[in-house]
């Protein structure tokens, strides 16, 4: 039985998310079939870069803040964290984390009288994506302290000359400068998380009902035709157009950030290749 | 390994322990961390030269030579490299396997046939009665070149900017002596670009450590494969029966990251400091400074 471009569309379109024809396809791989299933895995791909690098972001200005407090009671920990997710493989944190998620009792916990259900956590959806969300904060919150320390002396004793003295000072001078200074290496951060995103079904998490990212079906297709030259070019083709995507948005948000500079001191996103972490 | 550790089920406590950390398999583990540090120790200077002939390739006159170059560079650019890991694998073993069968095969058939790669037992790589060290050797090979491979085009990046980053001046000055091209690449350019390329380079070197858990997904058998294989739960039919251990095993291999990364950092600043001696940086300035 052939189907024809549109119909193998509307069977796998949405496939990695559970929807549409169950089976995946087994022989007669056509350009078409490989497109699609392979497109309907970046839907796992950008949901864990997106939600991990929202929510991160939020953890990373914290984290920032916190490696530079003069308390060494909320330094050192803050130290700690980025050192630890920095240091060490974002491979290996995934088999960790899977195996300590599986560790937790099957039936779930009892906290207070709240019956929590845990087997959750163990799903890529919910495990891998906690995973990425600490990386990324440790990564961003390395960055954004960088960005912090850097903050032109002139502009905070600006500042202060004007008044504006603690948290005045903090939400109108420091952290707009430092998010300025920093956004051209957090896109950097952006791009590369999406990256990573496609370690989480080679480490540590399983695909359920063969429900996987883009590289997963790639690799699906790698291993039964024993052709690599077309599945992967698919999914790098795929990325670049992400990649794109991804310094697009982060560009409008780098102009808004410098928008009150003369064109020639704003500064630009260059793009810097980091590996897997 | 030791008298006491004939009899397994018999002994407990520390004796079991010293006897289950030294078991035959544990002894195989221990040995795979020289695996990881084996692929550093080649895939490093593998990587250096790649990037600088790719770096040198760029920078050409003669157009062709110097597409390739930035192509090169670019490859890797937002592309997840985890994609070129496992293409390059595989690519590389079919491109090996398909140039031997043109040399031994009798009949030279086009190899992707439906489904599978197909060519004479003849031109195997290794040959199917080879002996399971020379699958495994061959595998690190395989992986140690795609290592090269794409870490040379960061490499390239990095060294291509260095280059460029070595004040015009100094190069013209070295031509008003009556340099020629050749001399002023080789007495000027590389010696003073290696200030500029080191905090990438250094850089690539911590990535570098990180992405050697990727040996596991390449087959070879490393300190993931290991890792994995002895923390699994055993039953009462193994030697050293115990629960799923996998956590602490993981834990231990994060704890040797750590380390490494962290000693790989020191040794990066103190290198930085001694390539900045005598250099019109700031860097050499802070040196110059605390040596007066």
């Amino acid at each position: 039985m052939s189907m024809t471009c549109w119909e193998t569309v509307q069977a796998y379109g949405l496939r990695s998310i559970g929807i549409g024809e169950n089976l995946l396809p087994r022989s007669d791989f056509t350009l078409c079939q490989q497109l699609t299933l392979i497109g309907s895995g970046m839907i796992w791909n950008i949901y864990f870069g997106v939600l991990a690098l929202t929510a991160g972001f939020f953890l990373a200005n914290a984290i920032a803040l916190a490696r530079n407090a003069r308390n060494p009671l909320i330094r050192k920990p803050a130290e700690w964290y980025v050192f630890v997710f920095r240091g060490s493989p974002l491979f290996i944190q995934f088999f960790l984390a899977y195996e300590a998620l599986v560790l937790l009792p099957k039936g779930g916990v009892d906290i207070l009288g709240i019956h929590l259900n845990t087997a959750w956590t163990t799903r890529a959806w919910a495990g891998a994506l906690l995973v990425l969300f600490l990386n990324t904060a440790a990564y961003s919150a390395e960055i954004f302290h960088g960005a912090l320390k850097s903050i032109p002396k002139g502009d905070l004793e600006a500042a202060e000359a004007y008044g504006l003295t603690g948290w005045k000072k903090f939400i109108r001078i420091e952290w707009p400068t430092m998010l300025r200074l920093g956004w051209p290496a957090y896109t950097n951060e952006a791009i590369f998380l999406f990256h990573a995103t496609t370690l989480v079904f080679f480490s540590g998490f399983p695909a359920f009902a063969q429900k996987g990212d883009a590289l997963y079906y790639a690799n699906y297709f790698a291993d039964k035709t024993f052709n690599p030259f077309i599945p992967y070019p698919i999914v790098a083709f795929y990325f670049i157009l992400l990649t794109l995507a991804v310094t697009f948005f982060y560009g409008r948000v780098n102009r808004h950030l410098n928008r009150h500079l003369p064109s020639n001191i704003r500064s630009k996103i260059r793009l810097r290749p980091q590996l897997i972490r | 390994m030791f008298e006491a550790c004939a009899d397994p089920k018999a002994i407990e406590g520390m004796t079991w322990t010293a006897c289950y950390l030294t078991s035959a398999k544990h002894i195989d583990f221990y040995w795979s961390f020289l695996t990881v540090l084996l692929l550093l120790l080649i895939t490093a200077p593998a990587a250096l030269g790649m990037g600088f002939l790719g770096a040198t390739a760029a920078r050409s006159h003669i157009p062709p030579v110097s597409w390739i170059g930035k192509v090169y560079i670019w490859m890797v650019r937002g592309v997840p490299d985890i994609i070129f890991f496992l293409f390059f694998v595989i690519a590389l073993d079919q491109a090996i396997e398909y140039s031997k069968s043109l040399m031994v095969c009798p009949s030279h058939e086009w190899p992707w046939q439906g489904l599978e790669f197909r060519v004479c037992p003849e031109a195997k790589v290794p040959l199917a009665k080879s002996a399971p060290f020379w699958h495994q050797a061959y595998g690190f090979f395989l992986a140690v070149v795609t290592f090269a491979i794409v870490f040379g085009a960061f490499v390239a990046n990095v060294i291509f900017g260095a280059m460029n980053a070595v004040p015009r001046a100094q190069l013209e000055t070295a031509e008003a002596y009556g340099m020629s091209r050749r001399q002023v690449f080789r007495r000027i350019l590389i010696p003073q670009m290696w200030v500029y390329a080191l905090p990438g380079l250094g850089n690539l070197w911590m990535i570098l450590i990180k992405a050697t858990p990727l040996l596991f997904l390449l087959g070879v058998k490393d300190i993931v494969y290991y890792a994995r294989e002895l923390g699994g739960s055993k039953t009462q039919a193994y030697e050293y029966p115990h629960g799923d251990w996998r956590l602490y095993y993981f834990l231990g291999l994060m704890v040797f990251y750590l380390v490494f990364t962290r000693i790989s950092e020191i040794g990066i600043s103190k290198l930085t400091r001694r390539l900045s001696h005598g250099q019109a940086t700031a860097g050499g300035e802070a040196v110059r400074r605390a040596a007066a």
